[in-house]
């Protein structure tokens, strides 16, 4: 892990658990609904929290939006060039499709991210929050190197790719 | 013996539980569970047995309390409460109370004598409900002025008459709950809080800007203490003075309750309940922690037999097959637990609690039930 990596993890880390500490919530716009308040249009401010912003660079961000019973999470995934682009979004998708199994996974990131969360307090109740929290930062010390793992995969192919077909014209 | 924090832990349901209530004799013990409050009987034997299910609510049920006559009051998500009166064959009869909330009810609490009880709501209203003789049903009369978001914890003062309340718009009010015929004027006359109580009065208002998650009464000192969700216990009394103290782990409590006149026992996300302790006049401080986990320096499981891998890498046959093979024994090991870490007697977020045992004012047991689906008694 490198330097600048473990204080940015860090500080995800505490936010998260701070954000996750949800109740059980009735909506108290309409009558006999339970829904995530984070992601309803809301006329009671008072049931959203304040969002939580942490970069590590310019390509590398969290945003947390904690809410009275939800948590959403969205994280922007480094991609310096095109390929890295195409590779993130095709792997979110990859991802986004399988939506169900992944449980917390939101199937739409927010706008301006690569991949968004939702924790729930059905989820805190059926799961350990510590447990919820490290599947979080694995995910995202994760990614970093599959992305990247895939990216040189990709050029090795293509050079050896570039290589027999070139070779054809070598005499 | 040596002193045990954990008196008893009983692994009730599987889902989580927001409320419990033990009888006044202790040997019932209700219990919220998904749409149902289940009921269990505490005999000789090891386990409590489930002795009644009441189930007549649709939406799951938030709170839960029993009189001192024996009377369970069970309030819902779909907007209803009903009060179960035991009968002798130990089977109870319900009875709708007339909330008239279009919302839902999220917090119940019996006043001290029994025959009244408050109930708050999404509504933004507390609804303080009693008996009526002539039409035979629990009939509520409304407070709603000023409250501005949901009402999330409620407690009646010893004299019945002052009610104290938070919720999720940062105040937490004392109202006066006085019925007319049923409460009387001796109740509350010489009270330090006002002169006079007419129903739904808003006696006192503190801003606290964060959630008020649960709120105490301690009458015999008149001081209440409330619990928010940035992490604080606070004390608050009648000429407004204003203690506060932070939560050790930085997480919020859920709930409080007083200990002794200058002991308050709090418990919440960090799943163990913390110790309070009063240090001066209008100053609280940490006192102790409560069954918490020391984290020890442990190693995760060693991952199978390693050497062995080794050595027939090093042969040189088979070497794909057996690289495959340990890449899945990684792959298996992702969520890598290590078998000596201790947990606490509560696995997740402690949701309530109630004193167990109590003697002169000073409570030596506590129950606490948690979102594990666990009721857990500790000792203090």
């Amino acid at each position: 892990m490198s330097q600048s990596l473990r204080p940015y993890l860090t500080a995800v880390r505490y936010s998260l658990e701070a954000a996750l500490t949800l109740t059980n919530f009735s909506s108290q716009e309409v009558e006999r609904h339970n829904r995530p308040e984070i992601e309803v249009p809301n006329t009671s401010a008072e049931l959203l929290l304040q969002p939580m912003h942490i970069a590590r660079s310019e390509t590398e961000q969290v945003l947390i939006e904690p809410s009275v019973n939800s948590v959403r999470i969205s994280l922007m995934v480094k991609q310096a060039d095109e390929i890295e682009q195409i590779l993130v979004h095709k792997f979110t998708i990859f991802l986004e499709q399988r939506a169900e199994a992944f449980h917390i996974l939101r199937r739409v990131p927010i706008k301006g991210y690569s991949i968004s969360f939702l924790i729930t307090n059905k989820h805190t109740e059926s799961m350990k929050t510590g447990k919820l929290v490290d599947f979080i930062i694995e995910f995202m010390e994760e990614v970093d190197k599959e992305i990247s793992e895939m990216k040189l995969f990709l050029n090795a192919r293509a050079r050896f790719v570039a290589n027999e077909y070139l070779g054809e014209f070598v005499y | 013996m040596p002193y045990q924090s954990v008196a008893a832990v009983y692994k009730l349901v599987k889902a989580p539980i927001y409320s419990h209530c033990f009888s006044q004799d202790k040997s019932l013990l209700a219990v919220t569970c998904k749409n149902d409050c289940l009921v269990y009987r505490f005999d000789n034997g090891p386990a409590p047995q489930l002795v009644a299910t009441l189930a007549n609510h649709d939406k799951t049920v938030t709170a839960v309390d029993i009189s001192i006559h024996g009377r369970i009051l069970t309030c819902s998500q779909d907007r209803n409460a009903y009060v179960w009166e035991p009968l002798s064959d130990g089977t109870y009869k319900p009875t709708l109370v007339l909330l008239r909330i279009n919302r839902a009810a999220t917090c119940v609490s019996w006043a001290p004598n029994g025959y009244k009880f408050a109930v708050g709501s999404s509504a933004r209203i507390i609804a303080v409900c009693y008996y009526e003789q002539e039409n035979n049903w629990w009939v509520s009369k409304h407070i709603k002025k000023p409250i501005k978001s949901t009402v999330q914890c409620l407690s009646w003062h010893a004299n019945g008459v002052l009610l104290a309340s938070g919720g999720t718009d940062g105040f937490m009010r004392i109202f006066s709950g006085f019925i007319k015929g049923l409460d009387n004027k001796e109740s509350v006359a010489g009270s330090p809080w006002g002169e006079k109580f007419p129903f739904g009065s808003l006696i006192r208002e503190f801003y606290h800007g964060s959630y008020i998650e649960d709120v105490q009464w301690r009458s015999s000192v008149e001081k209440v203490g409330y619990v928010s969700h940035e992490g604080a216990l606070t004390v608050v009394d009648y000429a407004n003075n204003h203690a506060k103290v932070n939560a050790p782990d930085g997480l919020p409590f859920n709930a409080l309750l007083w200990i002794n006149d200058h002991e308050i026992l709090c418990a919440g996300f960090s799943n163990h309940p913390v110790l309070f302790a009063e240090s001066g006049a209008n100053q609280w401080q940490f006192a102790k922690d409560i069954d918490k986990v020391i984290a020890s320096a442990s190693s995760p499981i060693a991952s199978g037999n390693e050497d062995l891998d080794e050595s027939e890498d090093a042969n040189g046959n088979g070497t794909f097959g057996i690289s495959a093979l340990r890449k899945f024994k990684q792959l298996d090991l992702k969520g890598k637990v290590s078998t000596d870490v201790k947990e606490t007697a509560h696995e997740n977020t402690i949701t309530q609690l109630l004193p167990y045992a109590e003697a002169n004012g000073q409570v030596s047991k506590v129950s606490a039930c948690g979102l594990d689906g666990k009721v857990v008694i500790y000792n203090i």
